[in-house]
């Protein structure tokens, strides 16, 4: 761990720029979340004001910052507490994966044999399905059991994520298992759950943290693509960016483009950020292209005690040159 | 001075004292097949990497085991502590508190239990040290799992273990991480976490080969030291015979998983009866610059395990080989080879039609086919080849030699393969001294 | 070719790696001669220089690298060599080995292909019966049949490898070669089987060899002369002979003693470790670890000398000893050196 925290510190260049640039924006986003409450004017769902309904589709002004929608909502309200939402499916769903993906592939590749085999095809069957239809047929099959709101549809999207994790942590433990310190741990008599403890664990979890920002970004536009489509979160439930995208599209076509625009900018960037995030950490970690500053070398002449010049004469005296 | 048992030691007959013995083991690995081989559900082939292995390994003694890449000499090692499975065989620990137990029949926890008493030391420190963990929670581990120690006894230990092994003081190497330290300190404290739990067997496997020169010596001084301290029993695992013979008290060399001459060092060294020993011996590099380089060395390399030759494994390659060595179809195409690779470029144009397909010779067999219609051409090329080089071994083994209507048809001697036997002050796995025992 | 033909001349030759502080000296003034046919044993520990030295001579670099002072080839001056023409010698007129020969190899072409496709590089207008001629005539030399011609390279075993690539490069008839660790990998048998191939190879090719090895007993069997090298320097060289009977410098003494040996009766080591090469100790550098230390070696560097017996070497001790320079009594005075502990050890 400490060995990452240090290397992040101390990356240079390209990474450097990627990660920051990515960090401000999720940094942004995640500030909006968490001061929701006292950022927004309005509550998600409100169309009223001391009895009065907000207006319809007003423009952007003082009064509304971002204007508002069809429904008599609050843009800027929506957008921030969209962001609450956002951030919490994506937490939940990238959550619920690694605690899903990792151990199942730890164990997956430590045991092998049959049930190793198993569990391959069938994560890589899931894999292969693509996951904004798998979404959509978690999300049907989880509404009547939860509801639809936000634990609803983190679930839904954790099973789509789950083989990533099973399959990069199950190969990198399938060739860690063959390193000569997980034999000593065998010579020293560690019992298996040990070894997957204590010497496997934290050797493949490495690409880890990289796919799990890539996958919030992913998680993020496929829940956005859920709620466009309507099979994600309720609006009854919480306020979801896709949602709004949805219902503002036929009235972009009129002219009015303010309720379309600042759902999609957000949603467009904060999937931005958390790439760049993951590209950035994966720049900084996983070093293919990284080039480290060298300091460029420039010799000093030879002084007259490093010089070799012609080959000396015996008998010459000490220091000096002839 | 390397230290000497009481005992006369001789051979590998099982003793009184023997703190591990292994009888008839074997131990095969199956190969995977190719994938067409597996879609049809053909086995693949096995190796044997060890073939029939009869060991007694006295307490207090320390045991080389040497051979070259193939040996079995790994294998074998990792077999005693139970790494690895055995096929068939046993290998039976006569352990001073715990009495026998035949490891080879264990499993799970009660082999982990084991763990108290045999130990290992790897060739690799900075592989055989998990990257994550301090040098502290390396070499205490053990500790914790055998004998659910922690905090400051833990501790207490873990700094002993480390004082003994020199890697003192102490509280500078408990934080580190394998990483931080050189080649020489990581191998002190792997050997310091193999003697924590004070067991009585250490196999150490090339312990010292991935260091520098100057630091072999320091690193097998304190295993010498630690065995005298500990009253350890070593299996010394190497190719390097120069430093085995230093270190240990008796020698077993080994070639393609068995072994083929075993006895004191010294008798080995002053004496050696096995022509590999013999040819080992010849080519270890050193130091003397009189010496020039050796000439008349066996050829060839170490076959494929996994089909080895017929007979004794090392006939192909031996100068001193008989008829019954075990000669056989793939010999011949070597013989081929071996003379057109002598002779000039045009020789090979001009002869290799007289031989027909050779990839047929390729299956091991006792009699061998090759030619075409010119079966006198066929006849005259060998003949030619015997008369270039007469002393060949490969002749020894030819038992018929005629044209048949498509060729030359061979048969060779039927084989022997030969069991260690009694020569001398040695056992050795040779035709070339008969067994007393006949 | 003159038997006194000189191929190869370094002097005060630097390579420095660049890092993110400080530049590794991986060589720190390097200078010898080597001359048509002749085996140059180039020994040393981990980290000493020698493998950035050989790649170095062919000008095989990593980034940030840099190159520093004198090195002809023949008469031309390397160091100043467009790359383009670098590229040409390079094959042609220098070869390299490998430790492991397979990363050289590729698994998908025919031997057959590779002789083909290095011998078209470098040869232009060559037949296709000149390039089976001369790539059946190197794998003879090396011992390899020509029914083995159409083979693919997993099909040999490792011994057989190695002198596949040795046959590779040998093909266009280097005049220089450099063996890094060529036998390192492989068993007793094979390597002593390798280097009597290498040693004989000056007889039919009349080339160069530069062999790089940390193994002493190789040296002594295969090469006319020995550089050993310390810390970026080369402490000793000189006929292989005289160097292992008669060793001026104490490194070479201490490396000589600590070698086991089918003789050796006590078990020797050397204290400490070899210096961290972007920071040498002041004056001579093997002097925190050297027996014969005295107060002038930490402070002045040793001048590289011919000594009575013929070897070239920089020691003040040696000097001293033979009489070449006359240190003051303070300077006389053996150096009190720290204890070293475990904790600097190799």
């Amino acid at each position: 761990m400490r060995h990452w925290v240090r290397t992040i510190w101390n990356t240079r260049g390209l990474a450097r720029w990627i990660l920051l640039a990515g960090l401000v924006l999720v940094v942004a986003f995640v500030v909006m979340a968490v001061l929701a409450p006292w950022i927004a004017p309005y509550d998600f769902n409100q169309t009223r004001v001391d009895g009065d309904k907000l207006p319809k589709l007003a423009h952007p002004s003082g009064e509304h910052w971002l204007g508002t929608n069809d429904q008599f909502f609050d843009i800027w309200s929506r957008v921030v507490w969209g962001a609450r939402t956002a951030l919490e499916v994506i937490v939940l769903s990238v959550l619920f994966s690694i605690l899903i993906g990792v151990p199942l592939g730890l164990v997956s590749g430590f045991i092998g044999g049959w049930a190793d085999r198993a569990l391959v095809f069938v994560m890589d069957s899931l894999y292969a399905l693509p996951s904004l239809l798998l979404a959509i047929v978690f999300s049907f099959l989880l509404r009547d059991a939860l509801g639809g709101g936000i634990v609803a549809a983190a679930l839904s999207l954790t099973c789509i994520y789950i083989p990533q994790y099973f399959r990069v942590v199950r190969n990198t433990t399938v060739s860690v298992k063959q390193s000569v310190y997980v034999e000593a741990a065998r010579a020293i008599g560690a019992p298996p759950t040990t070894i997957m403890r204590k010497y496997l664990f934290g050797n493949v979890v490495q690409s880890v943290p990289v796919i799990g920002t890539l996958n919030a970004a992913d998680a993020l536009s496929t829940l956005a693509a859920l709620g466009f489509l309507g099979f994600g979160i309720q609006p009854t439930e919480a306020s979801e960016w896709g949602y709004d995208l949805s219902r503002a599209l036929d009235d972009a076509q009129a002219g009015t483009w303010w309720p379309a625009l600042f759902p999609g900018l957000a949603i467009i960037l904060l999937i931005t950020g958390l790439t760049l995030v993951g590209e950035g950490l994966n720049e900084t970690l996983n070093p293919s292209l990284r080039r480290r500053r060298l300091v460029p070398v420039r010799m000093p002449a030879m002084g007259p005690s490093d010089h070799y010049g012609a080959l000396p004469t015996p008998g010459r005296g000490p220091g000096g040159r002839p | 001075m390397p230290t000497k048992p009481e005992t006369p030691t001789t051979g590998t007959t099982t003793g009184t004292d023997d703190v591990v013995r292994i009888s008839d083991l074997d131990v095969h690995f199956a190969l995977q097949g190719s994938a067409l081989a597996r879609l049809l559900g053909r086995r693949g082939r096995t190796v044997k990497a060890i073939d029939g292995v009869n060991l007694g390994l006295r307490r207090g003694e320390v045991l080389g085991l040497v051979g070259e890449s193939g040996s079995g000499k790994t294998t074998l090692g990792r077999a005693v502590l139970g790494l690895v499975p055995s096929t068939a065989g046993s290998i039976t620990y006569h352990g001073r508190d715990r009495g026998e137990v035949v490891v080879s029949e264990l499993a799970g926890r009660e082999l982990r239990r084991l763990r108290t008493d045999m130990q290992m030391v790897f060739q690799d420190p900075g592989a055989a040290l998990n990257p994550g963990m301090t040098i502290e929670e390396a070499v205490g581990h053990p500790l914790v799992i055998h004998r659910g120690l922690k905090g400051e006894e833990l501790r207490g230990r873990v700094a002993a273990a480390l004082e003994k092994v020199g890697l003192a003081p102490v509280e500078r190497y408990l934080s580190k991480y394998p990483a931080d330290l050189s080649g020489g300190q990581k191998q002190r404290a792997v050997i310091a976490r193999a003697i924590i739990l004070e067991p009585e067997v250490v196999i150490a496997d090339e312990p010292v080969s991935m260091l520098d020169m100057s630091v072999r010596a320091k690193i097998l001084q304190l295993m010498l030291d630690l065995k005298d301290e500990l009253q350890l029993t070593y299996v010394y695992i190497t190719h390097d015979l120069a430093s085995a013979k230093y270190v240990c008290d008796r020698i077993a060399i080994m070639y393609l998983g068995r072994i083929v001459e075993i006895g004191p060092t010294q008798e080995i060294f002053d004496n050696p009866r096995h022509p590999y020993t013999q040819a080992l011996l010849k080519a270890i590099p050193e130091p003397d610059p009189d010496r020039m380089v050796p000439r008349d060395l066996p050829r060839g390399e170490i076959p494929d395990a996994a089909e080895p030759p017929l007979g004794c494994s090392f006939h192909p390659r031996c100068p001193q080989a008989v008829a019954e060595c075990g000669w056989e179809s793939r010999d011949l195409r070597a013989l081929l080879e071996e003379h057109w690779t002598r002779n000039p470029e045009a020789t090979y144009g001009a002869e290799r039609d007289m031989v027909g397909d050779l990839d047929k010779l390729d299956k091991p067999e006792l009699s061998a086919h090759v030619g075409t219609k010119d079966a006198a051409g066929t006849l005259a090329l060998l003949n030619r080849i015997k008369a270039e080089k007469p002393d060949e071994p490969f002749w020894r083994g030819v038992e018929t030699l005629e044209e048949d209507g498509n060729g030359v048809a061979i048969t060779f001697t039927e084989p022997t393969d030969p069991a260690l036997r009694r020569a001398g002050g040695v056992d050795v796995a040779c035709v070339l001294y008969p067994d007393p025992a006949d | 070719m003159k038997p006194d033909d000189v191929v190869i001349t370094a002097e005060d030759l630097r390579v420095w790696y660049g890092t993110a502080g400080d530049p590794v000296r991986a060589v720190d003034g390097v200078s010898f001669e080597l001359r048509a046919g002749e085996i140059l044993g180039l020994v040393g520990e981990s980290g000493c220089g020698k493998s950035t030295l050989g790649r170095g001579l062919l000008g095989l670099m990593p980034d940030g690298a840099e190159r520093d002072g004198r090195l002809l080839f023949r008469d031309k001056d390397m160091l100043t060599l467009k790359r383009r023409e670098q590229i040409a010698l390079r094959g042609r007129e220098l070869g390299l080995i490998f430790q492991e020969p397979l990363t050289r190899l590729n698994p998908l072409m025919r031997i057959s292909e590779h002789f083909s496709e290095t011998l078209k590089a470098h040869e232009r207008g060559i037949t296709k019966d000149q390039i089976e001629h001369r790539s059946l005539e190197a794998l003879r030399l090396m011992g390899i049949p020509p029914t083995r011609y159409k083979a693919f390279p997993h099909e040999f075993s490792g011994g057989m490898r190695q002198r596949l690539m040795i046959a590779l490069t040998l093909v266009l008839r280097p005049s220089f070669v450099v063996a890094d660790e060529p036998t390192t990998a492989l068993d007793v048998l094979v390597e002593a089987q390798i280097i009597r191939m290498l040693h004989d190879l000056r007889d039919t090719y009349e080339t160069s060899l530069l062999l790089i090895t940390h193994n002493l007993g190789i040296i002594a069997e295969a090469c006319d002369r020995v550089a050993v090298m310390y810390a970026g320097r080369i402490v000793e060289i000189g006929d292989a002979k005289t160097v292992f009977r008669d060793p001026q410098h104490p490194y070479t003494r201490e490396l000589l003693r600590s070698t086991i040996s089918l003789r050796t009766t006590g078990l020797n080591y050397i204290e400490g470790a070899p210096p961290d090469l972007s920071d040498p100790p002041p004056g001579c550098r093997f002097h925190p670890r050297c027996p014969d230390a005295m107060e002038v070696c930490a402070v002045r560097v040793p001048e590289p000398r011919q000594q009575p017996n013929g070897s070239r070497t920089e020691c003040w001790a040696a000097d001293q000893a033979n009489g070449l320079v006359t240190l003051t009594e303070n300077e006389r005075i053996p150096l009190a050196k720290e204890v070293i502990a475990v904790a600097d050890e190799a």
